[in-house]
C-alpha cells in the first residue's frame, strides 16, 4: 500500500510521541526550577526588606549596628538610639565557626585518607556508614548531648557554668565531621588513578604519596568541603543555642557565656512584636546571616574556579 | 503499561478522596465552632488544660492554643490573626502594642521568686542586695552573706514576661546587667540546681528541693504573702481579645474565668486566682485594696 505524498508528509511532520515527552519533560523541569528561584528570591526579599527597615524606619546607624557591643534593643541609650550592637554575636559566630571547622578539619582530612587511600575496602564499608548515620542526627538531639554531657564537663574542667563558646565549639565540631568528611573523601577520589601510579613508580612510599601528591592534588576540593562545614556550623541554631549560653557579650573567654546571631534570633524572635524595633532589629540579625552564607557561596565557587584553571 | 495506568488513578482516587475528607473535617470544625489561642509560654498550660475540658462538655467546640511567646500573642492579637492573645504582661507595657482596642481579661495571678543553688549558702536578700547581685556590683556570694563562690547569673531573654516582672517589682526597675539568657523556666531552673553559684528567678510552681527560693525583706515568697501583696513580685496572667470578645471566645473566657476552673485548675496549676487576691494592680503598678474573698 502506498501513500499519498500528502498523507507522508504529514505523518513525517507530526509530533512524535518522543518529542511530546521531551516538550512535557522540559516543562516539568523549568517551572520546578521557576518556584525554586521564585521562592528563594521571595526569602531573600521579605529577609532584606525586615533587616533594612532598622536602618530605614528606625533610623539606626549601620555603623553602630555592626561596631556596637551592647545588645539591648528595648532601651535607648545616652543620645536616645536604641542599643543594638551586633558586634558581639558576630564575633561569637565567627569564633565558634572558626574554631569547630580547626578542630573538624584535621579529623576529618584523616577520616578521608583512611576510607580512600590506605583502607578503602574496610574503611568504606565501616566509615561510610558511620558518617552518613551522624549526617542524619537531628541537631536537637546534639544540642540535647551537648546539655548533659558537654556543659557539665566543662563546668567540672574550667568552672564557671559550663555554657559556653568551648561547649558550643565541641557540639559543632560532632555536626559538621560528616560534612566534611564525606566532602574531602570526594575530593581526594577525584584525583585521578595515575597520580597515584606514577608517584608509587618513582620509588616513592604510600604516605609520600599521600602526603606530597594526593593532598596537593585535592586541595581546592578539600578547602571546599571546609568552607561548607563553616557554613553549616554558622548556620546552625538549636544545638548551638542550648549550650552556649545566650549572653550578648563579646567572649573573653572561651568558657564564659557568648551569644551567636542565631541563638539570639531563636530566643527572642517570640517575645517582639511584628514591626517594632526590636523585632526588625532580630530581622537585621537574620539578614546578616544570610549575607554571611552567600559569602560562603562566593568563596566556595571561588575556590572550584581556581581549582579548575591549575 | 495497565499496570501504570491503575496505580495512576489509584492515586487520583486517593486525592480526591483526601480532598473530600479535608472539605468534610473543616465543614464539622466549623459548624461547632473553634477558636485559637496563642502567646504566653507561663499561661499555655493553663490554656490548654482549660481548653481541653471545655471541649469535653461542649461536643463539637475546638480550643486551639499554640506558644510562641508572649510577644507573638499580643501581635497576633492586634492583627486579628487569633481570637484570644496569651500574655503575661499588661498590653500597654509590651512595645509596639497599641493597647487601645485591646481587652483584658485576667484569669491567674502568677508569683515569681528569685531562687540560687544551694551551694551558695543564701536563703534570704534585701531588695538592695538583688538589685546588687543583678547589676553587677556583687560577684561574690561572700560579699552578701553567702558562701566563697563567685556568682553566675542566669536571665530569662529580652522581653519575657517572667523577666520583665522580675526587673520591675524585684529589683525595683533596675535592669539586670548582660548575663546568659534561657527562653525557658524549666532549663533556667535545671541550670540553677547544677551550676555552683547560680542565680535565677522562677514562677512559684517551678520551685523543687533542687533549688532554693529567696526571701526578700524577711518575707518568703508564699502564695499568702502574694494575696496580701506582702511579697511584690507577682503579676497577672491575660487573656487579651481584640474589643468585646462574642460567641464562642466569651463563652471560653467566662468559662476560664468561672469559680469551677479558677478553684480547680488554676490551683492544680500553680497559680492564684486573682479572686483570691486582697489587692488589685493597675498598669502603672498602682496597688488598690480590695475585699478578697478567702478561700
Amino acid at each position: 500500500m502506498t501513500k499519498s505524498p500528502e498523507q507522508l508528509e504529514h505523518e513525517l511532520k507530526r509530533r512524535s510521541k518522543a518529542a511530546k515527552l521531551e516538550i512535557w519533560g522540559r516543562v516539568v523541569s523549568f517551572t520546578a526550577l521557576i518556584i525554586i528561584a521564585a521562592v528563594v528570591v521571595a526569602i531573600i526579599g521579605f529577609v532584606a526588606s525586615k533587616g533594612l527597615a532598622t536602618f530605614t524606619t528606625n533610623h539606626v546607624n549601620l555603623w553602630s549596628f555592626l561596631s556596637g557591643k551592647d545588645w539591648n534593643p528595648s532601651i535607648t541609650d545616652a543620645h536616645g538610639k536604641p542599643e543594638v550592637g551586633a558586634l558581639s554575636m558576630i564575633v561569637g559566630s565567627f569564633l565558634i565557626t572558626i574554631l569547630s571547622a580547626l578542630v573538624a578539619t584535621p579529623f576529618a582530612i584523616g577520616t578521608a585518607v583512611f576510607m580512600n587511600e590506605i583502607s578503602p575496602g574496610k574503611g568504606a564499608k565501616i566509615l561510610q556508614p558511620v558518617t552518613e548515620l551522624l549526617v542524619g542526627i537531628p541537631s536537637v538531639v546534639y544540642g540535647f548531648i551537648g546539655l548533659s554531657v558537654i556543659v557539665p564537663f566543662t563546668r567540672a574542667t574550667f568552672g564557671g557554668s559550663g555554657f559556653g563558646i568551648l561547649s558550643g565549639t565541641c557540639v559543632l565540631f560532632v555536626m559538621i565531621l560528616p560534612t566534611v568528611t564525606s566532602m574531602s573523601a570526594d575530593a581526594l577520589r577525584a584525583v585521578p588513578r595515575y597520580y597515584r601510579e606514577a608517584s608509587l613508580a618513582l620509588g616513592a612510599t604510600q604516605w609520600q604519596t599521600i602526603y606530597k601528591v594526593v593532598l596537593r592534588a585535592a586541595t581546592p576540593g578539600l578547602m571546599t568541603a571546609v568552607v561548607f562545614g563553616m557554613a553549616r556550623a554558622f548556620g546552625e541554631a538549636l544545638a548551638v543555642q542550648m549550650v552556649v549560653g545566650n549572653a550578648a557579650l563579646m567572649p573573653h573567654s572561651l568558657v564564659d557565656p557568648a551569644a551567636t546571631l542565631t541563638s539570639v534570633l531563636t530566643t527572642g524572635i517570640g517575645n517582639t512584636v511584628m514591626g517594632s524595633l526590636q523585632n526588625n532589629a532580630l530581622w537585621s540579625l537574620a539578614l546578616v546571616l544570610l549575607v554571611m552564607s552567600l559569602v560562603f557561596n562566593l568563596i566556595i565557587r571561588l575556590i572550584g574556579r581556581k581549582g579548575r584553571l591549575q | 503499561m495497565t499496570k501504570r495506568r491503575w496505580l495512576q488513578s489509584l492515586l487520583l482516587m486517593i486525592l480526591v478522596a483526601l480532598g473530600i475528607f479535608a472539605y468534610q473535617t473543616r465543614q464539622v470544625s466549623h459548624a461547632g465552632g473553634s477558636i485559637t489561642a496563642v502567646g504566653s509560654t507561663a499561661l499555655q498550660p493553663l490554656v490548654e488544660a482549660a481548653g481541653e475540658q471545655y471541649a469535653g462538655d461542649h461536643l463539637g467546640t475546638f480550643i486551639n492554643v499554640q506558644g510562641g511567646g508572649t510577644g507573638t500573642g499580643l501581635s497576633q492579637i492586634q492583627e486579628g490573626a487569633v481570637q484570644i492573645g496569651n500574655s503575661d504582661l499588661f498590653a500597654a507595657e509590651q512595645k509596639g502594642i497599641r493597647a487601645k482596642g485591646l481587652v483584658d481579661h485576667r484569669v491567674a495571678v502568677v508569683g515569681i521568686t528569685p531562687i540560687v543553688n544551694r551551694k551558695t549558702g543564701i536563703t534570704q536578700l534585701t531588695t538592695k542586695q538583688l538589685v546588687a547581685v543583678f547589676t553587677g556590683k556583687v560577684t561574690n556570694w561572700k560579699q552578701v552573706g553567702g558562701k566563697d563562690v563567685p556568682i553566675v547569673l542566669i536571665n530569662r531573654a529580652q522581653g519575657s514576661g517572667t523577666r520583665a516582672t522580675f526587673e520591675q517589682f524585684g529589683l525595683a526597675g533596675h535592669r539586670s546587667k548582660t548575663a546568659q539568657e534561657q527562653d525557658s523556666s524549666g532549663m533556667v531552673r535545671q541550670i540553677v540546681e547544677t551550676t555552683p553559684g547560680a542565680i535565677s528567678y522562677v514562677a512559684f510552681s517551678y520551685v523543687t528541693k533542687g533549688v532554693q527560693a529567696v526571701a526578700l525583706n524577711h518575707v518568703a515568697p508564699t502564695e499568702a504573702n502574694v494575696i496580701n501583696n506582702r511579697w511584690k513580685i507577682w503579676s497577672y496572667e491575660h487573656l487579651y481579645t481584640k474589643g468585646q470578645p462574642t460567641g464562642l471566645t466569651k463563652d471560653f473566657i467566662k468559662y476560664v474565668q468561672s469559680p469551677a476552673i479558677q478553684k480547680t485548675l488554676v490551683r492544680l496549676l500553680g497559680y492564684l486566682s486573682p479572686s483570691q487576691m486582697h489587692v488589685e494592680r493597675d498598669v502603672h503598678g498602682q496597688i488598690t485594696k480590695i475585699g478578697g474573698q478567702h478561700s
